[in-house]
């Protein structure tokens, strides 16, 4: 067992710390500034053209075939430069390597990981959330394409994308999971209407609603076969609730050593128990990190995901919320101007225990397939 | 980097798990039986499991903090009545004193709060609590005169007392006799004694890590069983997230914990006392939060006297306490950045 760097991870690491020296883009904390979203596509450039993107994932898509540990390194080193995190797409990669033909990823994949083509996930419904196999858009075959009717919700990055994985019924008659298939679809057509949703917290960049009036898509866009659309989501949502793959150890990292500055800054002022709650929410990150460290390493094993990503997904709520909260009290809710930026962090954090499934789902997840517990 | 426990020492781990469970209780009648824990005690004498930090003067323990964290995780899990905490930390003390093993049953005492270890200036009268020691027959503690903190024994005379069914401690009697360790004439650095205070904080959250996956089976065999309404009450999403909560806590508190023993060994000792400090915060809260959850699945059942639930709960008040508890141990993360404060630490 080590947990320290084997001698090649090391001078990854000492290569990316100077690389970040000279190219941090210093932008806002995600997740709380419309400034970071419209500065991510560039970022993830810059990454990926120094070669300090897409660690684990094939070479032929443009990754670099290395441990997934390196993921590790990049976020722990994104943290302490106090650069922005990686964008997370690792759960649309996966959920395209999984169950894409060879045509589909080699057309779509590098486009993806060398950041060029920005892509949402058309998968919410306003009427299938949580029960998200109920979903009504449909897609109907129409010579060599399929036409598309329905609306998507809660789509990330959706006002950005050139491109939706998108999931539709293309099959009524058999059980609801069964009729679902997925499609690559080019949002820049007539028949999409992209509308921003404003967060909680003011960004707008980030959530959106995706309506579908007569959108089309070409057969050959679909990925997997017909009625394979169930398992690619689980696939992406699987991967959805792992923090090694989205890399928020780094977000979490960025806003606690951040926390730790201002007290450190404004010393005495800072009342004890809120200095407390820093404390908790520094033992959370910590945790985490190492969390990530020990299933990035079991992966070793060739362990894949399992029911254990919601295990690891209610940890990560409870450290994001953790370290809201920590934000909140020591960075204050700015009553009347100030720097908003701690309420921000705070209200997205309640996100969270919703995106990627809801705590309450995991939990499901949790007593039935790990605990063995009665359905 | 790369975590995962070597060959050996899932070996390791699976002959301790087996061991346990053979020789373990397993119902509260169980407990105390003289003739079964004799037999465990008599196992784990003759599979040296206590003598693991030992080792010659300047030379590196037999084994590692993993492994002995291994085997804290496997006596917690099977509440195991047989010391093991107190004698590995007394051993540990020797092997940094630079005397030999004595040869004799020992465990360490502590300060009244379980801070740290207890320490006497010479003349006075020894106060503290000697933990965790079944069959030993002398504790260890430190004397501090001008020229530092020497290594001390005290005669034991078991008088249990303390939360824990399984590691009663005995409250020195306040006349006892100090008398210095033979041989034990160099001081300790501040800095061993946080060394040493790392290896014990790593084992205390090995056996709450322990404990908290013996209590979650425990609750879960018995939401299994137990049936109201005509449904085994584990099928309801109430008692369902209750159980999930308690596993998803378990799993964290072991990512900690197998880093803070880990770093025992390996890291410098600042670190490997940041590394103790975050485990033993984050383990002590969620075994709180673990047991009372697995006493409150099992309804009115967990509130009796007869119920395993509430040896898993008092064996983790023990472990919680030994060190600092959650709040101490917050101190000490905070104050490792920088960030003052002396809440809960001497």
């Amino acid at each position: 067992m080590d947990f320290r760097d084997a001698p090649e991870e090391s001078v990854f690491r000492q290569r990316l710390r100077a690389w970040l020296e000279d190219h941090n883009p210093g932008l806002p904390t995600s997740s709380t500034d419309d400034a970071y979203w419209a500065g991510m596509a560039a970022w993830h450039q810059a990454l990926y053209d120094a070669g300090f993107f897409g660690m684990s994932w094939p070479t032929a898509i443009g990754g670099h075939a290395l441990p997934t540990v390196y993921e590790v390194i990049v976020d722990e080193e994104l943290a302490l430069a106090g650069a922005p995190p990686r964008p997370s797409l690792g759960y649309l990669v996966q959920g395209m390597l999984e169950h894409g033909s060879g045509a589909i990823r080699q057309r779509f994949l590098p486009g993806i990981v060398n950041g060029r083509d920005r892509w949402c996930q058309g998968f919410s419904e306003p009427d299938a959330g949580s029960d998200l196999a109920s979903l009504s858009t449909r897609a109907d075959r129409s010579g060599d394409e399929f036409v598309i009717t329905g609306h998507k919700v809660w789509t990330s990055y959706s006002d950005d994308a050139e491109w939706c994985l998108l999931l539709a019924r293309t099959d009524h008659d058999v059980a609801k999971h069964r009729g679902i298939s997925a499609f690559a679809v080019p949002m820049h057509q007539a028949g999409i209407e992209q509308r921003p949703l404003r967060m909680i917290n003011g960004v707008t960049k980030e959530f959106g609603e995706v309506v579908f009036d007569g959108a089309r898509v070409p057969a050959a866009n679909m990925i997997g076969e017909p009625g394979e659309g169930w398992p690619l989501a689980m696939t992406v949502v699987s991967h959805e609730r792992e923090p090694g793959e989205l890399g928020y150890v780094a977000r979490y990292s960025k806003v606690v050593n951040d926390l730790t500055r201002r007290v450190h800054e404004h010393r005495g002022s800072v009342r004890p128990e809120h200095q407390r709650e820093l404390g908790w929410a520094t033992v959370e990150v910590e945790m985490l990190r190492l969390h990530v460290r020990r299933r990035l390493s079991e992966r070793l094993d060739g362990i894949t995901h399992g029911p254990q990503g919601s295990v690891d997904k209610l940890l990560m709520t409870w450290v994001e919320q953790s370290v809201g909260h920590a934000s909140l009290s020591i960075g204050g809710a700015a009553h009347g101007g100030g720097d908003d930026t701690p309420l921000h962090t705070y209200l997205y954090s309640r996100a969270q225990s919703v995106m990627g499934g809801t705590s309450q789902i995991q939990r499901n997840l949790v007593a039935r397939r790990i605990l063995g517990l009665p359905g | 980097m790369d975590t995962r426990l070597s060959t050996e020492q899932q070996a390791l781990r699976d002959s301790a798990v087996r061991l346990v469970d053979q020789l373990g209780p397993h119902a509260v009648r169980d407990l105390g039986d003289p003739e079964r824990t004799a037999k465990l005690d008599a196992a784990v004498t003759a599979a040296g499991w206590r003598d693991l930090r030992d080792g010659t003067d300047g030379d590196a323990p037999l084994a590692s903090g993993v492994e002995v964290g291994i085997l804290a995780e496997a006596l917690g899990r099977g509440l195991a009545e047989v010391s093991f905490f107190g004698p590995t930390l007394a051993s540990e003390l020797r092997r940094m004193a630079g005397v030999a093993a004595s040869g004799v049953l020992e465990t360490v005492v502590f300060d009244p709060g379980l801070t740290s270890v207890a320490r006497v200036v010479p003349g006075g009268a020894a106060q503290g609590v000697a933990v965790d020691g079944q069959g030993a027959s002398r504790a260890l503690l430190l004397i501090v005169g001008a020229d530092g903190a020497h290594l001390a024994q005290v005669g034991l005379h078991p008088d249990p007392v303390g939360p824990d069914l399984t590691r009663p401690s005995t409250v020195l009697d306040p006349g006892i006799e100090v008398v210095p360790v033979p041989g034990a004439t160099r001081p300790f650095t501040e800095e061993a004694l946080d060394r040493w205070t790392a290896l014990g904080l790593a084992l205390a959250c090995a056996d709450l890590v322990g404990v908290m996956e013996g209590a979650v089976q425990l609750a879960t065999a018995y939401a299994t069983e137990r049936h109201q309404y005509g449904a085994a009450i584990g099928s309801f999403q109430a008692v369902q997230h209750l159980l999930a909560d308690a596993h998803v806590l378990t799993e964290g508190s072991r990512s900690v914990t197998l880093h803070a023993s880990w770093a025992v060994d390996e890291l410098p000792t600042a670190e490997a006392l940041d590394a103790a400090a975050v485990a033993k915060a984050y383990c002590t809260r969620a075994a709180r939060q673990v047991c009372e959850t697995v006493i409150q699945v099992h309804g009115g059942t967990g509130n009796t006297w007869e119920c395993l639930a509430h040896v898993y709960l008092r064996r983790s008040l023990l472990s919680g306490d030994l060190l600092g508890d959650a709040e101490a141990s917050v101190t000490r993360v905070l104050r490792h950045r920088g960030i003052g404060g002396d809440h809960g630490l001497p």
